[in-house]
């Protein structure tokens, strides 16, 4: 089972403790914005076989959304964070590159 | 290709069986090819399958980096339906289930449809209207289905426990002629079709890019080097996404897995196929006599083909207050697979930004029952160019226009 840490509440929780609730550091456009961009937020997924980030929600527990960066073909959790961030903070992306140098997700690497 | 029949059995019983050949070739790849489908499972071998029948286009390659039909065609459970309310689905869907009527005659490989009859229980209020709704809706598509009572699905079904404490069921949407059909036979008739043909199914053998020049496709490179194409099908489910990476282009999925799992063989004791919406189970038996069951998705991202363990516990649970008599029985495996889903919860069947690359994906949970239906869009869309009038409200672009086909409460759940 898939176990993430809460980085609010500092619990570990199993997966029946958490929702997941999709791509996470999605730029959202509303009214004024083309319909390119719209859709795009909307609708248009990273879906990488490899390194993602995601936005969860400890909802049997404190309630709180956090961003995690797991591997979608090893479950490896690299690790969570914050939800009030633009980009993964520095330490997760190292950890990431230590495992695979390569890696990259929409801007960030 | 020699044709299976009585006499052909009665002919190699009286030599010993020395004289079968292999259902379909493996040859290595040619240079090039009208067309290349990418993916070797039930949608992509319909799809060549009915290029080579309805457009008579037979220089194809169909590349598969696994086994033929070992990804999501060797892993759902059988079920064929198509009591869909969209309009554009219910087309689509009945259409497959008409051509698995007539699919053992017409590429002459039993596939084992068996027309047991779907039943999709109502157990709430709320599934009561929708599923009325839905039978109305069907009845103006042609497709036939009847809303029916608690007492009926007890007759059909002798085993269920219509007074259940959770949700007592209070009536059922039955399709007499959906049932269910051996999934393996199904790739493997199309596959042996396909190579009758002249086609070429090269497996083992994975793309690993997607060349490109001018926004058109002029191939695909290979773990058995490059190969030429006039036209690209990308029918790959659940690998959507990565194929969609190294062609350079998004697409309004995410994979998920899905998992199913099947019980020891036990006396014949449900003749028909039964779907719980609510307490989310679902179940028919085989012909074997197990009982195969069909789980829930995970709500994260996932290629593993492993799905998260509490999914059968709830599918187990649902089906244990449905069907009382399983609480006794032994599980024999249980399996995963990669679905991949789009936004309102429909395929998708159409162009993409590269001229001459076609897609058919993002059937989500319930592609199995789709695929003669898939495949015959998907070949007409890469004959022609242009969607046809099954496919034509399938395309991407109805995410940007906001047409979506949302079936999500008829289809996001059970399939």
């Amino acid at each position: 089972m898939l176990t993430l840490q809460c980085p609010y509440c500092g619990v570990w929780a199993e997966e029946t403790e958490l929702h997941a609730e999709g791509e996470a550091h999605l730029k959202r456009f509303g009214p004024g914005s083309s319909d390119d961009e719209f859709e795009s937020y909307l609708f248009m997924r990273e879906n990488p076989k490899g390194v993602h980030f995601e936005r969860w929600r400890h909802s049997n527990g404190c309630g709180k959304f956090f961003h995690a960066a797991r591997s979608t073909t090893t479950l490896e959790v690299f690790g969570t964070y914050s939800a009030q961030t633009l980009e993964p903070p520095q330490d997760i992306k190292d950890k990431i590159s230590a495992k695979y140098p390569n890696w990259s997700w929409r801007d960030f690497s | 290709m020699r044709r299976y029949s009585a006499f052909a059995i009665a002919r190699e019983a009286a030599r010993y069986h020395t004289g079968w050949e292999r259902a379909w070739r493996s040859p290595e790849p040619k240079k090039k090819y009208d067309v290349i489908i990418v993916g070797a499972g039930g949608h992509g071998l319909a799809t060549a399958y009915y290029l080579g029948k309805n457009h008579g286009i037979t220089k194809v390659a169909i590349i598969e980096k696994g086994w033929l039909g070992g990804g999501n065609t060797g892993r759902n459970t059988t079920i064929i339906r198509s009591n869909y309310l969209q309009d554009s689905s219910a087309a689509i869907y009945e259409k497959a289930r008409s051509l698995y009527e007539t699919m053992s005659q017409d590429l002459n490989y039993n596939v084992m449809f068996s027309p047991r009859g779907v039943l999709m229980l109502a157990q709430t209020e709320s599934e009561i209207r929708g599923y009325q709704r839905t039978a109305h809706a069907n009845a103006l598509q042609g497709v036939q289905t009847e809303f029916v009572g608690p007492e009926r699905v007890k007759e059909l079904v002798p085993i269920i426990n219509i007074d259940g404490p959770r949700y007592p069921v209070l009536g059922g949407l039955w399709q007499a002629r959906g049932g269910t059909g051996r999934h393996d036979a199904v790739a493997w008739g199309y596959a042996r079709a396909c190579s009758d043909m002249g086609m070429d199914i090269i497996q083992k053998c994975e793309v690993v890019g997607v060349r490109q020049e001018a926004g058109k496709v002029v191939g695909v490179d290979t773990t058995k080097g490059p190969i030429d194409c006039d036209k690209l099908g990308l029918v790959v489910a659940g690998n959507s996404g990565d194929l969609a990476n190294m062609a350079g282009f998004r697409l309004p999925m995410e994979s998920v897995a899905l998992q199913a799992l099947v019980s020891e063989p036990i006396k014949p004791c449900m003749d028909i196929v039964v779907m719980a919406n609510t307490v989310h189970g679902y179940m028919s038996q085989s012909d074997k006599g197990e009982m195969v069951i069909g789980g829930g998705t995970d709500g994260f991202n996932n290629y593993t083909q492993r799905g998260s363990f509490h999914h059968i516990e709830e599918t187990v649970r649902a089906l244990c207050e449905t069907f009382p008599m399983v609480s006794r029985l032994k599980m024999l495996r249980q399996w995963g697979g990669i679905v991949d889903v789009t936004g309102d919860r429909s395929p998708v069947i159409g162009k993409t930004p590269l001229g001459n690359c076609f897609i058919n994906a993002g059937w989500g949970t319930g592609g199995f029952k789709a695929i003669p239906g898939g495949g015959w869009a998907t070949a007409e869309l890469i004959a022609k160019g242009e969607p046809g009038p099954l496919s034509a409200e399938f395309g991407m672009e109805r995410f940007i226009e906001g047409r979506f086909i949302d079936e999500s409460v008829a289809a996001g759940v059970a399939h």
